[in-house]
């Protein structure tokens, strides 16, 4: 049970750009050596156990950079675990830490269970036996937000293409082993060159998402957030000051719904959707215009709302009227157009944190990237963390599904049996199913009913 | 008038498939065991195809032979027909079938259990089972007499509350002819708190052979090659009769239609569940309407009978369609029918009820085992009458049980499938319910059980030899292929050129048989110096090398696989108390109250996380009962 190596990103994203990539277990120091390198090779590092040390994270499979890094390998006992352990702390953010884990997936971790470190901090002995329940707890919690958050971050698209694919596998699978569990009934065996061709077909599909995966463009994940205030106090700018501030623009999809444009920018290593209608920069009466309900139904699916108000007629009723509304524990209150009323005050001791900002001259915008940060990551610290998890999560199924279809198309051209490329195959459909908790036998069985005619 | 009648260990109520296996078993084991039927001309009758074996199926019938059992060696002697099925598509599911002699089949049978000593085979209808303060105490019979045991099995089979039904005739009854077990379902339920649950399956009619058109249809030939079920068989020279191919068409299917309003499963006559895996013609038609034919075999239901079995048109239309849609049917427009096609509804057991071991949970020394679980098939049957028959006397001599595992043997599969995660329709063994196939051959299940047959005391030390024979001659030919290896001589040369294949000098033959191109026969070609083995040792061995990439992989997941499952529950466990699981889980584990955490991880609604919480509730537990780490 112990005997793998686990890995995941283990600390929340968003201190000053820094995640941990953490990888306990038997193989970590060999797993971290197939994808660090560092000047003075591993001989160095392996030496010096619970030091930092500087290097650079390389796709083993494509020799490409995808990170500077600060590391640090710790040898058993004395880590978290009690097993062998290293830390990779990254520093450009979402994308190279998501990369980072996806690499140390590939040479050979395993992604780890929610609470799994902890688990294993128990189990070893390190954790005494008055926190035990603590450890229940923490995998609790941790799974059930991270279940949430996975299936709500399962983009629409990526749920169809999935479930398109596991239909085409389960097609072919169930084909198989109707001939094999039911030889007595005439049913035709698919030829190899169709089983080829459809083994083709479905590798096709699987790069395809993997491809997307990479660029992120699946998935729409990310804290999601609204700009929220009465008409003209100065939402669209802000919008478009975050825009144009954040360093990469990491999607630009046009949702689902026709009207939504979703950005997801970069502040400080975590990924905020902003969720925005089209109509938001064209005409600053959000709330008039697609009316209060809209607007509720916006701020309560939202994990952060910048609620906007104007320093120049601060506080109306209507804003007074909007802040009752809403959920003060996501809220931040942005005070916008500082520069045009610089003496501002007010003697109102808001429940939430109020960073003053000019979108205009960028006054205050360091502040409120601040400000944003600390609300994620005090309140959700395992929002963002879980939203990377799952998602890799998703990727290394995909990987593997993919792996296993490699090999199966192998084997069809070796002339391997039926039997054997049935475990092929099936593998692939289970690793899939681990993304949408699908399990592979009564799906086929009722397949086998369905498609053939069995009986006596 | 109640009266004592007798006093045994155990009791085995049934003389089915299950029955006969649990009552060998037990006296074998040395428990003085008596066998009840409601008939005694019904012993090990087979109601259906009088057919063994198949994928999975045959499987079982190697498994429950290596442990010690009847079925392969009964079936080995009553066979007039064996084919290896699946040839073709890989050495995890080649499947040898055999067509029976029926009444053979059951001479043969009884006179083995007539002849077993320590067990007393006898007629009565058991109507009660007896238990005080939750340990079963006996059987008490229609006729009023007490048996007492300290240890009974129900194997009742389909006869339990059985209902016949005919088209629009519908009356109590057991299979072919017998009378149904009226009273025992009721005792069961509402005096024991056993939950029944009401199934139903069905046979196709019995014509007599002289009225058929053998012209009109497809030869089927057994295999030339004799086989054999048990791996103590030694039989050669089986006189094989054949069986017969051909088709529905479109007469037959109107027909069918037109009727379909007469039949009892579309009017709501029957409330059982039925398999998927043996609809009846008409739902074939209704179904797979784009069909234009659908295939009917035309099976011998043994040397000294006329009777013949009609595979492929199961109904329960009434009697007179049921003529009309035999005679639309290829050489078979004169066929006489002489037992009509039926249906039958049966009451079966939960067995989520069941520990591994196929005891109750709720009550002590009472087992159950074969149809009255919820499966179908004389092999799943038989392999389930045999543990409960292990069990039920390994736990009166204070012995440990013995419980197969998943990755050991289908028996172990069929068990686990049943107590963790229930049914809801008849449930058949097939290869792909089981996760570990390829280890779980039909040609290793010897290699697989017969240490654990020995160990149990059901396979003889002769037998036990004679295995160890077999496994030694498959060791040194695996070994000296991987040693010996290619020189070219003139005999090979010419081989070589035939097929158009080119063989490096100094190749073992252990990797030439790991290419596509080699099976072990062509190895005899080119070599002199053979060795000259046993069909099914030379099998073995070319399975082993030629396979012996995906053997270990899935020998690496059994590992694991191995390692959770031996990580033990406590029975007395209070899940619906217990911090952190979910509430579906605490349910599920209260009611299905699992021995491992593997068993607990295949409970639906138990999910990774409660495992965690379970895992370190363990280890809490552990530690405070001072023990050691249970980690590693
Ligand atoms: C009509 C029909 C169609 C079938 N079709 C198929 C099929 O297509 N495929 C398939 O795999 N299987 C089929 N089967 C099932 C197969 O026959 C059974 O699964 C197998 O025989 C079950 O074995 P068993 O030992 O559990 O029960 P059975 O063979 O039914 O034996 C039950 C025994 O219990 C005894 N008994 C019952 N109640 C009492 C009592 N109260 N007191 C004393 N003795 C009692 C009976 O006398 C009998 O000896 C069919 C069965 C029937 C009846």
């Amino acid at each position: 049970m112990l005997d793998d190596s686990i890995a995941a990103i283990s600390t929340s994203l968003g201190e000053g750009g820094v995640g941990i990539v953490r990888i306990s277990g038997r193989d970590a120091f060999r797993i971290a050596d197939k994808v660090i390198s560092t000047a003075g090779g591993n001989s160095n590092w392996l030496k010096e156990s619970h030091r930092m040390h500087y290097g650079r994270i390389a796709d083993p499979a494509t020799g490409k950079i995808i990170d500077e890094v600060l590391f640090s390998a710790m040898k058993a006992p004395k880590t978290y675990t009690r097993e062998d352990v290293v830390e990779i702390n990254c520093h450009g953010g979402y994308i190279p830490l998501k990369e980072t884990l996806r690499v140390v997936l590939a040479a050979g971790a395993r992604m780890a269970e929610p609470g799994e470190f902890t688990k294993r901090a128990f189990l070893n002995g390190r954790i005494d036996l008055a926190q035990a329940e603590a450890v229940i707890d923490i995998i609790r919690a941790k799974t059930e937000n991270a279940l949430k958050i996975a299936v709500s971050q399962l983009d629409g698209r990526l749920s169809e293409k999935l479930a398109f694919i596991q239909d085409k596998i389960l097609t072919m699978l169930a084909g198989m082993e109707a001939v094999i569990d039911f030889p007595e009934e005439d049913i035709q065996e698919e030829s190899n060159e169709k089983l080829t061709g459809s083994t083709g077909e479905i590798i096709g599909e699987l790069e395809a998402l993997l491809k997307l995966a990479a660029t992120g463009k699946i998935y729409r994940e990310g804290v999601k957030t609204a700009i929220i205030g009465r008409p003209n106090v100065g939402k669209s700018s802000l919008l478009n000051s975050l825009l144009g501030q954040e360093r990469a623009i990491v999607t630009s999809i046009p949702g689902t719904t026709r009207d939504i444009i979703q950005e997801t920018i970069n502040i400080k290593g975590i990924p905020l959707v902003l969720t925005d209608t089209a109509g938001l920069r064209e005409t600053e009466d959000l709330v008039e215009k697609i009316g209060v309900r809209k607007a509720r139904e916006l701020a309560r699916e939202a994990d952060l709302l910048l609620l906007v108000m104007d320093a120049q007629d601060f506080y109306t009723q209507e804003d007074k009227r909007i802040l009752r509304e809403l959920d003060f524990s996501k809220t931040i209150l942005v005070i916008n157009k500082i520069d045009l009323n610089e003496t501002l005050s007010y003697k109102e001791e808001f429940p939430i944190p109020v960073v003053k900002i000019s979108s205009l001259s960028g006054q205050g915008m360091t502040a409120l990237e601040d400000s944003i940060e600390e609300l994620i990551t005090q309140g959700k610290a395992a929002l963002s963390e879980t939203v990377i998890v799952s998602r890799a999560r998703h990727e290394d199924a995909i990987y593997r599904a993919n792996k296993h279809m490699e090999e199966l198309l192998a084997g069809f051209s070796t002339g391997v049996p039926l039997d054997l490329l049935s475990i092929d195959l099936r593998s692939a459909w289970e690793a899939l199913g681990e993304i949408n908790g699908s399990t592979v036998t009564e799906d086929l069985l009722d397949r086998i009913f369905s498609d053939f005619c069995i009986g006596k | 008038m109640e009266y004592l009648a007798g006093e045994y260990d155990v009791i085995v109520v049934g003389a089915g498939h299950a029955g006969c296996e649990a009552g060998l078993a037990a006296a074998r084991l040395g428990c003085k065991t008596l066998v009840l039927t409601v008939n005694l001309n019904n012993v090990a009758l087979m109601p259906c195809n009088p057919a063994m074996g198949g994928p999975a199926k045959g499987q079982l019938i190697r498994e429950v032979d290596a442990l010690g059992g009847e079925i392969g060696i009964n079936t080995d002697r009553s066979a007039i027909q064996m084919r290896m099925l699946n040839t073709a598509k890989g050495p995890a599911v080649h499947a040898l079938r055999a067509q029976a002699d029926k009444l053979n089949y059951q001479e043969n049978m009884k006179w083995t259990m007539e002849n077993q000593p320590d067990l007393d085979l006898k007629q009565a209808m058991v109507d009660k089972i007896a238990v005080e303060n939750g340990v079963v105490a006996g059987v008490v019979t229609d006729t009023g007499a007490i048996f007492k045991a300290r240890a009974v099995i129900l194997t009742t089979g389909t006869y339990l509350r059985g209902r016949i039904i005919i088209g629009e005739l519908a009356y109590p009854g057991g299979p072919a002819g017998n009378m149904p077990s009226q009273k025992l379902s009721d005792n069961l339920a509402n005096e024991l708190g056993i939950k029944l649950m009401r199934f139903k399956t069905g046979t196709p009619a019995r014509v007599d052979r002289r009225t058929i058109d053998f012209s009109k249809m497809l030869i089927q030939p057994g295999d030339e090659r004799p086989w054999n079920f048990s791996y103590s068989s030694d039989i050669e020279d089986r006189e094989q009769i054949p069986c017969w191919l051909t088709y529905t068409n479109n007469d037959t299917h109107s027909i069918i239609r037109e009727n379909m309003h007469r039949s009892p499963l579309y009017c709501g006559m029957i409330e059982g569940t039925g398999p998927r895996y043996c609809p009846s013609i008409e739902d074939k038609v209704v179904k797979f309407a784009e069909r234009q034919a659908h295939q009917v075999f035309i099976e011998p239901e043994g040397k000294r009978t006329n009777e013949m079995y009609v595979q492929g048109l199961s109904t329960s239309l009434p009697e007179e369609v049921q003529w009309k849609i035999y005679r639309s049917v290829s050489g078979l427009e004169n066929v006489q029918i002489v037992r009509p096609a039926y249906a039958i509804e049966y009451d079966c057991v939960d067995p989520t009820q069941l520990k591994p071991t196929l005891e109750f949970k709720s009550i002590s020394g009472l087992y159950s085992g074969g149809q009255i679980n919820g499966t179908s098939g004389y092999e799943e049957a038989a392999a389930q009458g045999l543990m409960a028959g292990i069990n039920a006397a390994r736990g009166l001599k204070g012995r440990k049980p013995v419980v197969l595992s998943r990755s050991q043997a289908f028996i172990g599969v069929l068990i686990d499938d049943l107590i963790t995660k229930g049914i809801a329709e008849p449930y058949r063994m097939l290869t792909s319910r089981a996760e570990y196939r390829l280890l779980l051959r039909h040609d290793n299940a010897d290699q697989r059980l017969t240490q654990i047959g020995y160990e149990i005391g059901l396979i003889s030390r002769q037998r036990m030899d004679r295995f160890a024979n077999k496994r030694n001659l498959i060791v040194e030919e695996t070994a000296r292929l991987n040693n010996v290896r290619f020189k070219t001589s003139p005999k090979a040369q010419g081989f070589l050129e035939d097929r158009g294949l080119v063989i490096q000098q100094g190749t073992s033959y252990g990797e030439l048989l790991r290419r596509p191109e080699f099976k072990y026969r062509d190895l005899l070609k080119l070599s002199g110096d053979m060795p000259d083995l046993p069909e099914d040792i030379r099998e073995s061995v070319e399975i082993e090398i030629k396979y012996q990439g995906y053997i270990k992989k899935q020998q690496t997941q059994v590992e694991k696989f191995d390692k959770i499952e031996s990580k033990k529950l406590p029975e007395n466990l209070e899940y619906l108390s217990m911090r952190g699981l979910s509430r579906e889980a605490a349910q599920k584990l209260d009611q299905i109250k699992p021995l491992s955490l593997g068993q607990a991880a295949r409970i639906s609604g138990v999910n990774p996380s409660d495992i965690s919480v379970l895992f370190i509730y363990l280890e809490k537990a552990n530690r405070e009962s001072g023990g050691k780490k249970t980690v590693e």
